[in-house]
């Protein structure tokens, strides 16, 4: 948490001065599910960098890769996960249902509570 | 050189406009301002000012347009009365919130319903709150001069808040009145150039106006506000002074009307303020010490000074151009606050509120001194039979 100011510290009238400083904003600490790297392989289809409503996909753009998830500002929607052909591949071939959770998908949102006790990863 | 000439209270305001020669002007018309925007729209059309004239489908959007224009950087005036300044109503709180230094003109008018387009003070009083700075004038030269001190006042870098001039709808609105216009460049002089440290448009250091503003930090800008108001008092009085210098006038946040040695005093605003000076000077003839308070500055509201100045009277009246309905008694908002003011500052005076005038209903000297010899009955009794009282209504 952040240190707030007192009145006579901010700009009048709800200015921010600084362009660009929503990167300052940890929307992070809203998720309730955090997206995690699976097992299956990712294709780098770029599909959930595509889709990601809040810019949370990191992506080595001169490999062309996709690497991880900015957890600072990531809320936890899942539609990366939603989107991502490949988790749709493992849960055709899987018997029954695939958890959102389950280790065999390539990103899977685990809940934010079970990392609690390691802390940010 | 200053020059004379026979001007309504509406086109003394124009003329104010024109000779401050605001970059923007958004309105809609309304009556009993209308005129007073209609007259700049002519002095825009003969390129006697150089201001961006923006005529707006209603006055919710001419509030937004000024506020707009603000934020960019601009020197923005606009007019409007009673329904109109309540259709804006959103939008005026936001131009005081996001710090818009906007100059309004205000012709008093009654708020609907029964539709009615005369005047009295509900308009006005429902924007007390809003952190607009609100300044009375007794006529249209009043109107004129508070006009031209507004744009210094709202400006400064310590208050940076809106403000409305107000005046009486067609009672001082749209009366032909003796007014002292000043030379042109003296008004330059005196209003200068706004410099805005924070401009919109200046796309080489951008900036954010009007996020969103939750319980983290909502409360702190709503404390700058009050921070702005507290320092308002302070440039009214200085730029008033330098004002009173250079144009020779004798204006302060109110006007002490023959109280020094007064027994009792009324307190009123706009022009009822000149139809008591006559009620006063009448029984003064008759040996009674009356006395007035005229109020030009109603917000930020100057209670503890007003309170030294009653002091010494014995019973005060107030007069009220509105109704606070289901307040104590059904009082007017003025009452509220001059009761609060005389009491926290340990004035301790009979104090009786007289609303009247609801709708343009006329006011007459004769009724005013009808207020007066009450107030001696009051200060000799000492006790006020009836708190609140509705002057000239029929029973």
């Amino acid at each position: 948490m952040t240190q707030m100011k007192g009145w006579k510290e901010i700009p009048i009238g709800g200015m921010i001065l600084e362009a660009g400083n929503s990167e300052e904003y940890n929307t992070g600490d809203w998720r309730a599910f955090r997206p995690v790297f699976g097992e299956a392989d990712c294709t780098n289809c770029m599909l959930c960098w595509l889709n990601c409503p809040d810019s949370s996909i990191l992506v080595d753009a001169e490999n062309e890769e996709m690497i991880g998830f900015d957890l600072k500002h990531c809320k936890g929607c899942g539609i990366c996960a939603a989107v991502c052909p490949v988790n749709a591949g493992v849960i055709r071939r899987a018997d029954g249902e695939v958890a959102k959770d389950d280790p065999r998908l390539c990103i899977r949102m685990v809940e934010e509570g079970k990392f609690q006790e390691v802390g940010d990863e | 050189m200053s020059k004379f000439e026979a001007l309504t209270g509406n086109a003394a305001v124009s003329n104010a406009m024109r000779q401050i020669n605001p970059d923007v002007v958004a309105a809609y018309p309304i009556t009993p301002q209308t005129d007073t925007v209609q007259t700049f729209s002519e002095f825009v059309a003969d390129g006697l000012v150089d201001t961006e004239f923006v005529t707006v489908e209603s006055e919710h959007s001419a509030m937004s347009a000024c506020v707009g224009a603000s934020s960019a950087g601009a020197r923005v005036m606009t007019a409007t009365s009673a329904n109109g300044l309540a259709l804006m109503w959103e939008i005026v709180y936001i131009a005081a919130s996001n710090r818009c230094p906007i100059v309004m003109s205000l012709v008093n008018r009654a708020l609907s319903a029964p539709i009615n387009i005369h005047c009295d003070h509900s308009d006005v009083m429902g924007i007390r709150d809003s952190g607009w700075i609100i300044l009375m004038s007794e006529n249209g030269q009043e109107a004129y001069d508070n006009i031209i001190q507004a744009i210094r006042i709202g400006e400064h870098p310590d208050v940076l808040l809106p403000v409305a001039v107000c005046q009486d709808g067609f009672i001082t609105s749209h009366s032909l009145e003796r007014v002292e216009l000043f030379d042109d460049q003296e008004v330059q002089d005196f209003i200068g150039t706004r410099e805005s440290e924070w401009p919109l448009l200046d796309v080489d250091d951008p900036k954010t106006f009007g996020p969103l503003d939750f319980y983290d930090y909502y409360y702190e800008h709503k404390r700058q506000q009050v921070e702005a108001m507290e320092n308002a008092q302070g440039v009214i009085r200085e730029v008033t002074q330098e004002f009173n210098e250079r144009f020779g006038r004798n204006y302060g946040l109110f006007e002490g009307y023959r109280l020094e040695d007064a027994e009792v005093a009324v307190i009123a605003a706009n022009s009822t303020a000149g139809t008591a000076k006559t009620a006063v000077d009448n029984l003064r003839d008759e040996g009674l010490k009356a006395g007035l308070i005229k109020l030009r500055v109603f917000r930020p509201f100057p209670g503890q000074e007003l309170a030294a100045a009653l002091r010494d009277v014995n019973a005060v009246a107030v007069m009220d151009r509105a109704i606070s309905f289901g307040a104590m008694d059904n009082a007017g908002p003025l009452f509220s606050e001059v009761v609060s003011a005389l009491v926290l500052n340990d004035v301790h005076v009979p104090v009786a509120d007289y609303v009247y005038g609801l709708g343009g209903r006329d006011i007459r000297p004769d009724e005013i001194e009808s207020v007066y010899r009450e107030l001696f009955d009051i200060a000799e009794s000492g006790e006020v039979k009836l708190r609140v009282q509705f002057l000239g209504v029929r029973e």
